[in-house]
Order: C-alpha cells, then structure tokens, then sequence
C-alpha cells in the first residue's frame, strides 16, 4: 500500500472538511478577496491615460480587459498559505500535523483547493462584467489560447501555492518569517504584471520579468486571455510554467525538509 | 504463550543519558520538575525531536523517521496543543483522522462509538470546537488522539487546567483504554493524584538525569515510611496529649496531621479513638509532593557537589 494511494484515498474526506472551513471562514475569506483592489485603482488609472490615443500599444478598452482579467486570475490562485504555515510553526501546533502519516503540504494545499469553488463564485461576477464591458473588445478569441487557460490557470495556482508554503516555510528558520512576505509582495506586484502589463516595464526589469517566476503565478493566464500569441510563444508560456511548477515544488519541499529537521533538532 | 512471544519491549536512551525499557501494557508516571527534560522526552519518543545521540526505540521502530507503521502505534497528547479544527466540530477532525490514517469505516464507527461511550462526548461531537469547555476539549482531544487505535500512548500533561471531577474522569478512561487495548501509557502530570492513582510505575528525572525508576509504592516507602493519621477532635485537648502521639505536620484547630511510624499505626489509632473521642480519622501515605520535593532537593545537591570548585563567584 504505497502512501500516494493512501493520500488518493483521503483526498475526498479532505476536500469535504476543506470546503466546510470555508463555509466556516467565509467573513474573513470574502474580506481577502475584496481587499484586492489595487487591480481596480490601476484599471481606473490607465484608462483615463489611453482614454485619447492608446499608451504603447494599449488602448482603454485593453487596459480594461488587462486589469479585470487580473483580477480574475488574482482571485482564482492567491493564497495566504504562508501565513497558516509560519503561524502553526511559530504556535507549534505544526507538531500536530507531523504525527499524521499525510505530508503538510498535501494538507494545505486539499484545504486551499476546497476554496476553489468559493473562489469562482467571487470571480464570475468579474467575469461577467469583463464580458459586457469595452475590454470584451480586447479580448482573444483563439480557440487553443482559450482552451489552454485551464491549465495555465492550474499551473499558477501551483507556482503561488508553493512559493508560499516554501515562504511559510521560512519560520522554521527565523522568527519574524513573515516580514519576508512584504518583500515578496515588492517582487510579485512589480516583475508579475499586477501592477503594469509586462511590455510596459522599464527595459532591464521587463527582461527581468520574463525569466522570474512571477510572471508565471499571474501575467500567463492574462496574456492567454489579453494577447494574439504565437505557436512559440503559447509553448514559451506554458512550459515556463510547467518549469516553474516543478521548480517551485521542489523548492518548497526541500525547504519545507531542512524546516523539519532543525524543528527535530530545535524542537517547537 | 503467544503474548509471551509477540512482547514487544521499548527501549529508550534520550538525550541527556536518560535510560529506561517499558513493557508492552505498562502505565508510567514520567515526573520531574519544570524544565527537566519531560516534554523533550516525551517528543523523542513520539518522533518530533532528533535525538542527537543514544538509541530510542518505540513499537520496533526509530521514532524520528515517522514512518507510517510507526506513527500508526502511538499517539501524543499535549494538554497545551490542540489537534481540533477550532472552527468545526470535533466530529470533523475525527473523518480526518479516519482518512488520514486510513482507518476502514466499519473500525471507525465502532472505536467512535466505544470513545463516545467512555468520554460521553454525545452531545459534544457536532459543536464547533471554540465552543467547549477546556475539560470537553480536552476530551474530544483524548478521543482524536486514539482513533487509530495506537498502542502506545504519549500524555503530556493531559488534566492540566481541569477541574477534579475532569480529571478523575480522563483517569479512569485512560486506565481503562490501558486495559481494554494493552496499550502502553507514558504520563505526565503535574497534578500527582492522576500518577498515584494511574501508574504503579514511575520514572522520575531532573535537569535530564534520572533520578529513580521503579514501583511507585516502593519509592514511597524508602523515601518515607511513615504514615500520615489526620483526624478531627470532638473536644479541646491538652497539646502534649498530641505530641506524645508522633510528631505534629499541622493543626488547624482541632484538625490535626500526625507523622507516625507504621509499627506505631495501631496504638496510636486507637488511642484516638478510645481515649480522645475523634470525629474522623484517616491514614495516609505521604504524599508525593513531598517526597518528590525531598529527592529533587537531594538531586540538586548531589549535582552542587560534584561540580568542579571554581573560582568564579556566584555573581
């Protein structure tokens, strides 16, 4: 009985608990969510700029469907695991998680998956409003870029998930883990696209910008979903991704391994 | 005969050079004051700490690599951590457990029902967990401890913060689990009626060393024979009435406490009762606080005095 079956096997009753402390969270959870708004801010910004010619290439009705489709992707794969891994390590409770025969991670990430269907249900309504806004104008119609948002998506989620639980991770480590996250947020909302569309970074940072993971946790999906791309391009997209799934993940599970043995050496 | 062949022993060397070997079915009392390496101890075994030299074994296996065998046998209990989800019920941490452990339904059902029969968590299981009580959580901690039907048990501090209704309560309980299941139970209390009333066997360490292993009674007795008669008086009587008697540990008005050697047990008792007319009377062992009290203060000197003499001041 390998443990990946035993892991198959629990996932559904996990799923069920993730979905009620949803259910149970849905105040604080909504907060979150709507406490996302800087996409917005931008939106009203850079549209007053395009509203007379377009800004490098952007015209109002682009920069409308960039910000909202932001939001949207923003609300489909942001996650606040960092915050419940440094907290259960700091609290010790993560004890607690250790003497089950489940990897934490596995655990987080059925919890944070759970949300998923709370999460669309935020999102709908934004997509909606893209669909009837100017942005619809600006919007891909390619049946394979819109065919492969799905797993674009998927793999975003990936990326932002285990950067964050490798971030989480870092209370093993320090005590104060969790200012780490402000500089994490510096890096994501200037080298993701959250801020500024990718093409309109200053030269040396949009360079930057195309290899750091942050550009795969946010800005793909949105280009899938905002840009005409080519057959290299769409491959350049989604294996970056891919790469930086498999990087992330690993990452994050040695962090999470050498964590491990200094809480077995330290104790918590 | 086949328990003779399938006993299993636990043999255990912890970090500080503390050495001790418990029985299949055994029920432990760990003791020692605060800070004396007990939790530690306890987080060794249950695979938490990387000991950083010496040899722990637990149910066959080295605790720290957790493997699944392994921490399918034990448990952990720490009265001052919680394994509840706080905002759901308890009875949702339980379908975890169940899942995670990979317990079939039919095992589950039957070990729920048996723990909510012994726990009477009846009305406990569907509340939200924020909402017990320290004494229900502590319960419906017990009973998320052992779904998995562990065969050793790791209790650190299980009634702390419980009334003595509460605690007589989880006493009983892990007695009878202890039975029911010949599951070894290694406890910590700071409270000593749960380890005079749960284990005929403690080990007791301080500043990591250990200080004694052995049968409960028998430390007693060594430390302290003498026996405690406390009793009430009806009526005033002259104080050498009574320091004739043994040797006087406290009085307060007319309830007194004698320290009386057991050969002398039975002229004194009924002294009392024949000649000074005595509302009650009870005999007692020493209490453990105090003898604890006396070995640890033996211990500290022990190890003041094989200290090196240095020059340093105490300053």
């Amino acid at each position: 009985m390998s443990s990946v079956a035993r892991t198959l096997r629990a996932l559904p009753t996990l799923l069920r608990i993730g979905v009620a402390e949803t259910v149970a969270y849905r105040a604080e959870f909504l907060v979150w969510i709507l406490t996302t708004t800087l996409p917005l801010v931008m939106l009203g910004l850079w549209t007053q700029v395009a509203a007379e010619q377009p800004f490098e290439g952007y015209t109002a009705a682009g920069f409308t469907a960039y910000y909202l489709a932001n939001l949207i992707v923003r609300n489909l794969t942001g996650s606040w695991v960092a915050w419940q891994v440094s907290e259960e390590i700091r609290l010790g409770s993560m004890s607690m998680r250790l003497l089950r025969p489940l990897h934490p991670m596995v655990a987080f990430a059925s919890s944070h998956l759970a949300a998923v269907p709370f999460r669309t249900v935020v999102a709908l309504p934004i997509a909606v409003i893209l669909l009837v806004s100017s942005g619809a104008s600006a919007l891909t119609t390619e049946s394979l870029q819109l065919a492969l948002l799905i797993p674009s998506l998927v793999l975003a989620w990936m990326i932002t998930f285990t950067f964050m639980f490798m971030l989480g991770c870092f209370a093993f480590f320090m005590t104060k883990a969790m200012s780490l996250l402000n500089l994490y947020f510096l890096a994501f909302s200037l080298f993701s696209g959250y801020l500024l569309p990718i093409p309109l970074l200053p030269s040396g940072i949009r360079e930057a910008a195309e290899v750091l993971p942050f550009r795969f946790m946010l800005s793909a999906p949105i280009e899938l979903m905002t840009r005409s791309l080519s057959g290299t391009q769409l491959a350049e997209l989604l294996f970056g991704q891919l790469a930086w799934a498999v990087a992330m993940l690993a990452m994050a599970l040695i962090v999470f391994r050498r964590g491990i043995r200094r809480f077995e050496a330290v104790g918590g | 005969m086949k328990s003779l062949v399938s006993r299993k022993y636990e043999t255990v060397k912890a970090v500080n050079g503390v050495t001790f070997t418990i029985e299949r079915g055994e029920r432990v009392g760990f003791l020692g004051p605060n800070g004396a390496g007990k939790t530690t101890t306890l987080k060794v075994l249950s695979g938490l700490l990387h000991p950083t030299s010496g040899e722990v074994e637990v149910e066959g296996k080295v605790p720290f690599r957790r493997q699944t065998k392994f921490l399918e046998a034990i448990t952990l209990v720490m009265g001052q951590k919680s394994q509840l989800i706080w905002d759901l019920p308890p009875s949702e941490t339980y379908a975890m457990n169940r899942a995670v452990f990979d317990v079939p339904h039919a095992a589950f059902k039957e070990t729920l029902a048996e723990l909510t029969d012994l726990l009477d968590l009846g009305p406990l299981l569907d509340k939200p967990t924020r909402q017990l009580s320290l004494g229900e959580r502590m319960k419906c901690e017990l009973a998320a401890a052992l779904l998995h039907r562990p065969t050793t048990l790791f209790l650190d501090e299980p009634t702390i913060g419980l009334d003595v209704a509460m605690q007589v309560a989880i006493r009983d309980f892990v007695r009878s689990y202890n039975q029911k299941h010949d599951a070894t139970v290694l406890l910590t209390s700071h409270y000593m009626d749960d380890v005079v009333a749960l284990c005929p066997r403690i080990i007791v360490i301080d500043a990591g060393v250990l200080i004694h292993d052995g049968d409960l009674r028998q430390l007693i007795k060594t430390m302290d024979p003498d026996k405690r008669v406390t009793f009430t008086l009806t009526a005033v009587v002259a104080d050498d009435e009574i320091t004739k008697l043994g040797t006087v540990l406290s009085r307060d008005g007319q309830r007194i406490t004698l320290k009386i050697p057991e050969r002398e047990i039975a002229t004194v008792v009924g002294h009392l009762l024949g000649t000074l007319k005595v509302a009650d009377l009870a005999i007692e062992d020493p209490p453990l606080e105090e003898i604890l009290r006396v070995m640890f203060g033996k211990s500290r000197e022990a190890r003041e005095g094989e200290a090196p003499p240095t020059e340093a001041s105490d300053t």
